[in-house]
Formats: C-alpha cells, structure tokens, sequence
C-alpha cells in the first residue's frame, strides 16, 4: 500500500527546499496559474472544480464548487478568507502543507481568487504556527515579486492582494463565522446564520471561507482537470486526503491517500500498527469532534458519506488517533471534554455551561468518584445540546463545537458501556439482566 | 413599532437576515392557530404580537437578533432541528410548534443550563420578584437541579461604571449589555472577556465604561447581575408602587414609570415610547429622583421678619406677597412687576401663572427662560420637526450645543438615525462634540458667524440628502452661551430658506416648551398667539391682557438694574446659576424692593427674598408637560410631600384670589380642561384625551391627529378639589387645619398608574379606530377656527457684526456638562460625584503658547472679567477657540460672558 502524493508531493520530494519559490517554479508551480487566467471564471468553477468533486477538507464535507456557486450575482467586492486556523485535536495536516509548501497554498488562492472574482483574500493562520508565519510571509512577498499576486498578475489584467493574518489563539477561530469575526477584529464567535457567508460574511460583503488542503488541490484541477481528479476516489468522496494518524502507531504522520481507502490501510499498513504487540481498541476517525469506531470498523472506506451514515461517526478533519489496550476509555472522553469545555466561546448557553458540566462530570467518573446514573445523566442533558445523540448532528447551538462535545459520551455509551459502569462500580446492564 | 419587520434592521456593517420572497403580509400557523402577520418579522414577535410568548433572555425588542442564549427554540415544519425564533423571519405558510414536548424539553435544558452555575440567592437579589430568570424557570424551567458540582466562583460585586456593579455569578451571559453599549449607545466599552464557563463581563483597563447610558443596562439585565448603587437594596419589588410619568431632567421628557416604597421614590425605569424615548433613559434622568428628597427642601411657607425668613402659615405667606405685589403695583404700575422662570414646573403651573400674571397683573415681564435660549418668537413659530422624523429625513443638521451632553436621549435618536438608518448628518459647530463624528459633513465656524457656516451648510444639505424623500431637520438649540443668540438665529434663518426644512428644538430645561406655549414668554399669550393677536381673545377670557409687549429675562435684570422692575417673582429659577451674566443678575437683585420666591429649595438667587412659597416638585404632583417637539405628556404624582407644599398652579390661582380674580380652577383636571377650551394651540387637549392619549397629544391637535393612538377607554380621572383660602383668614391651628385638611394635596388618581414589568411586555389594551382620533382633530380644527391665529417665525433674521479676533485672544465656547451642579446633578448624591470640575479646554497649541502644563492655572480676561482657572489641551477645540462648561461655580463662564457683545473673547496669561 502506497500514498496517492498530490498535495504532498512536492515536501515529501523535496524535503530541504519544497518551501522556496525556487524549487516550487522548477517543480511546475504558478504553471496552473498561467493556465488558469487564460480561462473565465465559470470554466473553472463550473467546469472544472465542480466536476472533480472535491469537498472541503476542512471538516464539513461540503462541496467547493456548490460553496463557490453560492455566492449572489453581481455583488461586489467578495473576499476569501484562507481557514488555516487548525486547531482540532491530532489533526496536523494543515500545519504542514502551510510550512512545507505555501506557494502551493498561494496559487491555488490566486485562482480561486480570479474564478470567484475577488480582489481581497486573507490568510487565517493560527497563531501557534510561527515557522508557518514566517514562511508563508516570505512566499507571499516572493509572489508579489514575481508577480504572481498584486496588480495586474501575469500581466493579465486580475489584481489580488493576499493578507496573511495570525490568530490569537481560539480553537472556535477555526468556525467560518467565528473566523469572519475575529478577521473584523471581535472575538471569534460564531454567528448566527443564514446570513450565510457566501451571501454576508466578511465585513457583510459575500465571502467564500476554505480550508487550506482544499485550495492546496485547486491548482492540480486545473492543470490535470476535474474529470481526472474525480476519477480518484469513491463515491462522493473524489480524489485524496491527507490523514493525520496519531496515538498508538509505529509511525505516525500525515498519509495522502485516495479517499476510500481503508482504516486498516491506513492505520496498520502506512502507520505500521498498535506496536507492542498490544490491541487496537479504539480509533477517533476524523479530530476530537467525531465519533469514535471500534477494531471492527478498520475494513470501512475513507468514504465521507459511509462513515457518516453507516458508522454514525464523520471523517471530519481527517484525522486519526488510536488507542490500545490499555487506554481507559473514561480518561479520553475526558480529555476531550475538556479541550471542548475550555474552547468553547461562550456564545450559546448549552455549550458553554453544558461542556463544563459534562467535564466536570466525567472528571468525576474518571478518578474514582462516578455516580451509577452519570452516564445516563450525560447522555440526557447532552440531548439537550445534541437532541437526538445522532450524526448527522441537530444541535441547540450555533456552531458544532457544542455537539462535538457530545462525541465521547456518545462513543462511550456505543461501545463501552458496560465497561464504564463496572469502573464506577455500578451493576454493568448485562449484570442486571442476568439477575 | 417600526415600519419594517426587525429582521431588517440593519446592523454593524449592514446585517440583515434574509426574508423570502412573499406579499406584505403572510400567513403563518403558531401551534395550530392560523395568524397573519408581515413577511420577515421575526417569528419571536410575531408571535408576541399574537398572545403566544416565546421564552427569551438574550432577544430585546430594541436591539438586533444575536441568538445567543437558545432559549426560544421551536420547531419549524420542514427546517432540521430546532430554530430560534428571535433570528427568524417568518415566511408564508409557515407552521410553528412551541408547545411540542421536543419543544418543551429543549428550553428546560436550556434553562437548566443557565440554572447550573447560577448562585440562586434570589432572597438577597435585588431582581428577586421582578426576574426574568425568575419567571421563566417557573413557567418553562426544571423542577430541581442534577448539577452536583461545585458552582462557577467569581469576586463580587464588582464595579463597572459610577452607578453599576456586576456580579458575575449571576450573569447568564445573554450580551444585552454590552450589545446595549455597543448598539444603541455607541460606546463599545463593556464586552465579554475569557471563554467557556468563565465567559464574563468585562471593562478595559484604559477605557473605563463611563457611559451616560449606563443604567439602561441595569434595566434590561435579565436577572440581577447588574445593579444600580441608588437602588440596590432599597427595595423589594413587590413593595413597590408605580405611576407612568415623564422624566422632566431635560426637555425631550422620556416615558418612564416612577416606583416609590414608603413614600420615598427609589427608582424610575424607562418605558418604551416609539416617538420619544425608545425605552431609554440617560443616567441623568434615571437617577436624578434623589433630589426631591434631598437636603434642604423648603417644606413650609417664610415670610422675611427683620431680616430673617421666618416659617408661618399659609395664609399669612399668601397674603403677604399679595401685598407686596398689590402696594407695587398700585405705585408703579404693571411694568414694574416681572416673573422670571416657570420652566420646572408642568403645563398646568405655567399656565396659571401666566393668567395671574398676564391676565390679573397685566405685566408682560414674564419669561420661562433665562437669557440661555433662543428668543421666544423663533421658538414658538418655526416650522418644527418631531423626534420621529430624525429617522427618516433627508439630512439632519446639528445647529445645536452637545446633545449628548444636554439632551442625551436625543443623542441616541440621531446617532441611531445617522449610524444605523443612512440619515446624512451635518454639524454646523464651532468644536467637536459627541456626535461630531457621526456626521457625514462637518462645518466648522468661529462663534459669532455661524450664519456663513449655515450658507455653507446649505451645499453640503443639498449634495448629501440628494435623492432623499423627507424633510431636512434642523436640530436647533444654543450652541454656546458666550455667543448671542442672534448669530445662531441669523445661521437658523439661511437655513430656513432653504425649501423642506424644519426644526427640532434642543432647548434643555425641563418643560421650557411647555412654559413658552402657555405663555410663559414676553410679548405672548398661551396657545403661541402673540400678545398683538390674543389680546382681545384672553381679555375676554381672563378679564385683562397686559397692554404692552415685556421684557425678557436680559431685559427684566437690566431694569432692574436700572430701577424700573419693583417686584420680582422667581417661579422656580435660580439666575445667579443660569443665567449667563453673573454681574447683571447680582446687581438686578440689590435693586429689586420684592421678592417672592416660588420654589422648593433655597438657592443664591431667592435667599433674600421677602416671601418664600415652597412647592411640590416632579414626583410629588399630576400634570402635563410638553416636550422639545410639542408632544404634551401627563406626569404623575407617586408620594406624598411632607410639608405643605403646594403646586405652583395654585399659588398663582390663591394670588389671583387676592387681587379679586377667582380663577374657579381646583383640579389638575380642571385647568387642563380650561387649557384644551381657551388655549389656541392646545384647543381639544383636555384632560380626557389626555387621559386616553397613549404617547401623548403633539400639538396642535387639528394638525397632529394622526399620531394619536387612543386607548378604547378612559382611565378613571379622581382628585380631590382644593377649597380656597380666603384672603385674610386667620391662622389659628384650627382654622387652619380645616383649610388644609385632605384636600391641600392632590390624589394621584390623573396619573396613569401600570406596572411595568421589565423584561416582560405587557399586552396592550385595545387601541380605539383611527377614526375617533381624525374626528378629534376636526374638532380641534373647527373649535381653533374661532380663536387667535398661531404666531408662525417669518425666518427672517439680521446677521450679527462680530469684532473678528485678534490673533492673541481666544473666543469662547461655553455649553454644558451633563452632570453640573444644578439641581439634579448637586442634589442627587449618586451623581453630585460626577461632575467634573471646571477647566478651559483649549487647542494644544494654545496650551503649548499659554506656556503651561495641562491643568495649570491661568488668568482668563474677557470685557467682562477676570477668572483664574486651570487650563488643559483638548482633541475636541480647534485652535483659536477656547471651552468652559457653564456652572453655578465661582469663578465660572458666568464672570467672563460678554451678554452685550455678539462673542466674548478671552486674553489668557500665566499666573507668573
């Protein structure tokens, strides 16, 4: 089993240099560029970036070019805004591809740009990213050099200033809204929609948000075009990803691969396995957010609609993390909790006073101190924050970090029930039944 | 309450939330009942407005949707999950559940949230019994808690402005608050600081929240986080007693309803009048109720007995002015008797006097202001403007002193209309104010020539409001008391050249428009018909009409000065604080040989006077005030005074009694019946439809009537009637009681008494036809058809010629600070603290010239003369301009203002 290297191609090729302009120009770069400022901006959003498929990578799964589609006629001026504010748990694609290889990220912005007729993008980089910052801060001073963004780029008349801007440091600035917000200089709270971006999201005006991976892979739909990249990959689910596996594997790391590919691929072939000799038992799929899956989901498809409906969980950001063993399972889901407690923004009340509960009860449940009913007592008012305990997700909130709080309790319901209610100490259900 | 559906209020940057396509107005299905409704109202109103109450903490009526505290959850047919009915238009054929057990179960969750780390100290909280918080959770909220973890801690009560404090415990974090600051009073200084859990108010270390808005935070606060320091632990709620009132701090009189415990009025919470005051009141008005209860309140009659004011009775006091009026006039005639203020008191005090002194006196030496206005021929007659128009007119020109600092509520009104709904602001000033950078176009002017400044401004009118429907208001006021009015006048009557332009007028004190309509102002007579027109008309009326046209406030001190006034009636004012030139009153004061003082406290101007007739005050008596647009409102009366005062009204009918004029007027009701018979202006505002009125009656009626929204039925008008006491009565303990008995103060039964309930909106009562309020009208009309005509402001006006400035002198600028040390500010101990202290705000190049440090002490010389003060540099005052805020202080802009000279220019040296 081997990776399907698009986005990573040139940083696993290059590893000394992939981040200079120098190699990415003898490496084919800016040349999807070129092509695309000959076209109009229907032929590549329509015809080329519609018809490869390709959803965003950032966690949401939605289509890129139906995104693009939204944006109303005749309204000016539109903006981009580049999420590169990832902060989901284990997830480190971004972070590399921002590092590793920002020309990459610079052209496939510049064309989006032009297919969306927007003379305004912004950069979002979590602030955390210095190395990142600073080369993507070189990148873009080399592209305005040589002319590959700022007035008249590559003398065809399209102008695009790119504006890289540092996060401070708020997991809930990687929400398209929260993200607007804290771009116009307000705390990153997410805000209620409609409106939705693409109609008034960045200072009102109409405003496309995508993720890093996404606009990494426009520039090699260009060059090779749609069709070509949505005959990579399965189902909906069309061309690669880049997985970000961590937790107990031999080699953790970021794996490009076709989309559809297996867990087991993934996490035994390319991260060499649970090492030890110890037993996987449980995996998170896609961030912090998802729903966790057990040893027998490793054959399932990286199959973004699959695993939502079949598995109830979501691909999400793409990343991985697995547990042996040894793991007590209460201790994660706490651990989630809390990053999801202390990251909530404080917008809506059921994430905001009902993450802390849920940390706090199951900090409870994890060192000792359970009650027999805190499970059910989780599960019930997290109803109240995720009616229905179900993917795909209604929630009382604005954005997904409060459902996301749910996942864990949710998982440890599916698949460990009985385990959790032994570590309390109370009757496990099987227990009762037999008596 | 607006004529579009709140979901397209736009917002910061021009949020609006999409409506779907549809007519006008649409049908939606609200748990099974079939309603119509506009399209695009947001369905938590819509709802509202149809009986069904959708839970909320964060939504206010007054701001935009933010959809924070997921309290009003419903389910929508064909939408996934649940949606929040404050951030969502309604559509045609949309079906709405409220009621559905998913329904049910998502607000208990939600209110079981909130619950978790709220403290529940409900029996020591000052909201207890009032609560949003409170009232939701016993109507939609979980029986008891699961929560069994330790409780959110934070420090408390913390302090986050002069007159509120936060306790963050209580806080459920719904952001009215700081929407409140940042939304409706532009000032972005309270905001949420931390995450999560921990999420709270917070102040910036820099940028203290020193708002003049703050207390509307504390009333729209769903539970009791945030608390004002006058009222905290005063009262519990249910002790409370209310009447419906108007704050008379300033002349835009905002609704407001005033709550008393153990006849002591301990707070007063705005009401939400649409064409007034929006809800909002300013820190001001809020919590200048102290006074009425402060020290030094006159509570029983003085007369002057070798040289001391001694107490007596009633009759005693009375007749003793009567005689010292009687014994001048007899000498002197009616021109040597004047009557200086009456702008404190309601329609109903102003117009008695008017009639004792015009009608039975026949002076016409009566003047409501104090040389710190506008002359009354412009005010009474220009083509006036109402609040309501600031909101949709073509342009809004500022010719006008700092409305934030004057007429704060005014503030919020333009700068809402200029920020929020595209209106072009132009200000025409001579400094920087607060809504100075608001405007889209700002002309800047030397005091003394902002006649050209308005030519000027006429360009700028033309090119903004291009394209615009409506007319262009002109907020006119006094932009400073170091320049004379006839330069602002003059600027007022370029501008009135120009077609579709009307004017609000800024003056501030109280009911000054009240007392200038009922004839509180030389040369006219009640109803804004000038002595010329109505002389005839009132003669018949009263009796007698003075002859001769008076004189002015400037003018009554001047004759004085010079001998020809010999009887002085101070009907609530205070000169040596008011009026601009200190000199001229203390001066006309020595001169003066009768003093009668009609007031509630002593101040410097009345401490000498021969009779002291001590009155009831705001709060403590019924009546009608007009506002700065002509809207006349009802005040209430909420306690009962001690002492014996008396409302002013019927001191000038038992004056008149003695001067054998029986006015037969014993009622509130009574003159206002009189006042809607007689008055040209005020023809058909009696006390019934001012009894019905909802917002109040905008004379005049015969023109105003479609803004009259009647309430199907009359509220019960009682009070008791006064007996008269007779000249010469003799005071004896008994005879006096029999005189004073239950009748000497009125019931408050001609107040309209509700309880308001903050947080939650009251159904209304049925409003009567339209029809009703257009028959009035014509009624109105037809009844005026009979009467003087209106005086109407022929817009013409002489330019001033000031002395340009020599290049050494700077030109003063004098306006007000809200918080002075008038009587609401110094008499109300919450706020006496913050006034500032006086300094001379200059340019920094002029301080840097002067030569001296900020807030050093400089010599300030004028014509008029010699002050010294500190001095500090000034972003707001342009180079050449000099600013002192005008207070009773010594020494103060009353020793340095020039009144004879078009501008007052100061030399400044250092003390060396």
């Amino acid at each position: 089993m081997a990776e399907t290297r698009i986005v990573t191609k040139r940083l696993r090729d290059h590893p000394d240099d992939s981040w200079t302009i120098d190699r990415y120009l003898q490496t084919g770069g800016y040349e999807a560029l070129r092509k695309a400022l000959t076209m109009t901006p229907e032929q590549i959003g329509e015809e080329q970036v519609k018809a490869s498929g390709l959803r965003g990578r950032g966690g949401a799964g939605f289509g890129t070019g139906q995104k693009w589609s939204f944006l109303p006629k005749d309204v000016y001026p539109r903006y981009l805004a580049v999420n590169a504010d990832e902060g989901e748990p284990s997830t480190f694609k971004d972070h590399m591809l921002v590092e590793r290889d920002p020309h990459q990220l610079i052209e496939g912005v510049v064309i989006s740009a032009f297919a969306i007729e927007c003379h305004q993008a912004f950069i979002y980089l979590r602030g955390e990213f210095a190395l990142g910052a600073e080369r993507m801060e070189r990148a873009l001073a080399e592209a305005a050099e040589r002319g590959f963004i700022g007035k008249n780029i590559l003398g065809s008349g399209f102008d695009l200033d790119v504006v890289l801007h540092r996060g401070a440091g708020a997991y809930i600035a990687g929400d398209e809204t929260g993200l607007l917000s804290s771009l116009e200089g307000e705390r990153a709270m997410p805000r209620i929609k409609p409106p939705f971006p693409a109609v008034q999201g960045l200072f009102a005006k109409p405003t496309v948000v995508n993720n890093v991976e996404t606009l990494s892979t426009i520039p090699y739909i260009i060059e090779r075009g749609g069709e070509w990249y949505a005959s990579l990959g399965v189902g909906k689910s069309t061309g690669t990803r880049v997985f970000s596996v961590s937790g107990h594997v031999e080699r953790p790391g970021n794996y490009e691969v076709e989309l559809g590919t297996s867990f087991r691929e993934l996490i035994e072939g390319l991260a060499g396995g649970v090492p030890g000799g110890r037993q996987l038992k449980f995996f998170i799929p896609g961030g912090a957010s998802s729903p966790w899956l057990v040893p027998e989901h490793l054959d399932a498809p990286t199959d973004m609609d699959y695993v939502q409906n079949e598995l109830k969980s979501m691909l999400g950001s793409g990343a991985i993390m697995v547990f042996d063993q040894t793991t007590n399972p209460v201790q994660v889901a706490w651990r989630i909790a809390k990053f999801f407690a202390h990251e909530s923004c404080g917008k809506c009340t059921p994430c905001r006073e009902g993450s802390t509960w849920m940390e706090k009860v199951l900090y409870r449940m994890a060192n000792g101190m359970g009650r027999p009913d805190d499970l059910d007592l989780l599960l019930d008012f997290g109803d109240n924050i995720v009616p229905g305990l179900n993917a795909p997700f209604a929630q009382t909130t604005i954005c997904a970090l409060g459902p996301s709080t749910m996942s864990p309790v949710v998982s440890l319901d599916r698949y460990f029930r009985d385990e959790v209610l032994q570590m309390i100490g109370a009757p496990a259900a099987s227990a009762v039944e037999s008596t | 309450m607006t004529d579009q559906p709140m979901s397209q209020w736009p917002s910061a940057g021009e949020f609006v939330i999409p409506v779907r396509e549809g007519p006008e107005r649409v049908r939606i299905t609200i748990d099974d009942r079939e309603v119509e409704v506009p399209n695009g109202e947001l369905l938590i109103r819509a709802a509202q407005d149809h009986s069904v109450y959708i839970p909320r903490f964060c939504w206010h009526e007054r701001m935009k949707p933010v959809g924070m505290c997921r309290m009003c959850l419903v389910e929508i047919d064909g939408m996934r999950g649940l949606q929040i009915a404050c951030a969502t238009p309604v559509y045609d054929g949309m079906v709405v559940h409220t009621q559905k057990d998913n329904v049910r179960k998502a607000q208990d969750g939600v209110l079981e949230f909130l619950l978790i780390n709220h403290p529940l100290d409900c029996p020591v909280c000052d909201r207890g019994g009032e609560c949003p918080l409170q009232d939701q959770t016993l109507a939609f909220g979980p029986g008891e808690s699961r929560f069994v973890e330790e409780k959110r801690h934070f420090e408390k009560p913390i302090d986050i402005s002069d007159l509120v404090v936060l306790d963050r415990e209580r806080c459920i974090q719904c952001g009215r608050c700081t929407r409140f600051a940042a939304e409706i009073a532009g000032e972005p200084l309270i905001d949420f600081g931390g995450r999560g859990e921990l999420t709270e108010v917070i102040t910036y270390p820099d940028d203290p929240f020193t708002s003049y808005f703050s207390g509307n935070t504390v009333q729209i606060c769903p539970v009791g986080a945030l608390t004002a320091r006058p009222y905290r632990f005063k009262a519990r709620p249910w002790d409370l007693t209310t009447s419906e009132t108007s704050c008379v701090t300033c002349a835009i009189q905002c609704r407001g309803a005033i709550q008393s415990s153990s006849n002591q009025l301990v707070r007063l919470l705005g009401v939400d009048s649409e064409p007034v005051n929006q809800g909002w009141l300013c820190d001001k008005g809020r919590f200048a109720y102290e006074w009425v209860h402060g020290e030094g309140r006159v509570r029983e009659p003085m007369v002057r007995q070798e040289g001391q004011l001694v107490e007596t009775t009633w009759p005693l006091a009375l007749d003793a002015a009567a005689d010292g009026l009687r014994r001048v006039l007899e000498t002197h005639g009616p021109e040597s008797i004047a009557v200086i203020g009456g702008a404190h008191g309601t329609n109903e005090d102003a117009y008695a006097w008017a009639r004792f002194a015009k009608g039975v006196l026949r002076t016409d030496n009566v003047d409501a202001q104090l040389g710190d206005g506008l002359p009354a021929p412009v005010v009474i007659g220009m083509p006036r403007a109402r609040i309501a128009d600031l909101d949709h007119a073509a342009a809004i020109v500022l010719l006008a002193p700092d409305l934030k600092e004057e007429l704060p509520v005014l503030y919020l009104r333009v700068r809402r209309a200029a920020e929020e709904l595209g209106v072009p602001l132009i200000d025409i000033s001579a400094r920087d104010h607060g809504l100075t950078r608001h405007a889209r176009a700002v002309v800047r002017h030397l005091p003394g020539s902002a006649g050209e400044a308005a030519a000027e401004a006429v360009a700028k009118i033309d090119e903004l409001s291009a394209g615009r429907t409506g007319d262009v208001v002109v907020v006119l006021g006094r932009p400073s008391l170091a320049e004379a009015p006839e330069a602002t006048v003059h600027a007022a009557s370029v501008l009135a050249q120009r077609s579709g332009v009307r004017f609000l007028s800024a003056l501030r004190r109280g009911n000054v428009h009240g007392a200038l309509d009922l004839g509180l102002a030389p040369g006219f007579l009640p109803g804004r018909v000038t002595l010329g027109a109505g002389r005839e008309h009132y003669s018949n009326v009263w009796g007698a009409a003075p002859t001769a046209s008076g004189l002015d406030t400037e003018g009554i001190l001047r004759a004085a000065t010079e001998g020809s006034i010999h009887a002085l009636v101070l009907l609530g004012a205070d000169p040596l604080a008011d009026f601009p030139d200190r000199a001229l009153v203390r001066s006309a004061l020595e001169h003066v040989d009768f003093v009668i003082a009609v007031d509630a406290f002593t101040n410097a101007s009345n401490r000498n006077a021969n009779v002291f007739l001590p009155v009831t005050v705001w709060g403590e008596k019924s009546g009608s005030t007009t506002n700065l647009e002509g809207r006349v409102q009802r005040v209430a009366q909420e306690v009962t005074p001690e002492g014996t005062p008396m409302p002013d009204w019927r001191i000038a009918g038992e004056l008149a009694l003695r001067f054998d004029a029986d006015f037969d007027l014993e009622t509130v009701p009574e003159l206002q019946d009189e006042i809607g018979k007689v008055v040209p202006a005020y023809t058909g505002i009696g006390a019934s439809l001012l009894s019905r009125a909802r917002d109040g009656v905008v004379a005049p009626v015969a023109e105003h009537h479609e803004l009259l929204v009647l309430d199907a039925a009359a509220l019960p008008l009682t009070g008791a009637s006064w007996e008269p006491i007779r000249p010469g009565t003799i005071a004896s303990e008994e005879g006096l009681a029999s005189h004073l008995g239950t009748g000497v103060v009125e019931s408050s039964g001609t107040g309209s008494s509700t309880t308001v309930k903050p947080g939650l909106t009251e159904v209304e009562a049925p409003a009567a036809p339209p029809e009703e309020a257009a028959a009035l009208g014509q009624a109105a009309r037809a009844a005026g058809a009979e009467l003087p005509e209106l005086h109407a402001w022929d817009g013409q006006a002489e330019p001033p010629s000031p002395e340009p400035r020599d290049a050494y002198a700077l030109r003063l600028v004098v306006g007000r600070n809200l918080y002075d040390s008038g009587r609401g500010t110094a008499g109300s101990p919450s706020l006496a603290p913050l006034a500032p202290p006086p300094v001379v705000l200059v340019h920094r190049a002029d301080r840097d010239r002067i030569g001296v440090p900020d807030d050093g002490q400089v010599r300030l010389t004028s014509s008029r003369g010699t002050v010294i003060l500190p001095v500090r540099a000034d972003a707001a005052v342009p180079q050449g301009v000099a600013f002192l805020a005008f207070d009773a202080h010594e020494p103060g802009a009353a020793d340095l203002i020039d009144i004879e000279s078009p501008v007052t220019d100061l030399r400044v040296e250092t003390l060396r």
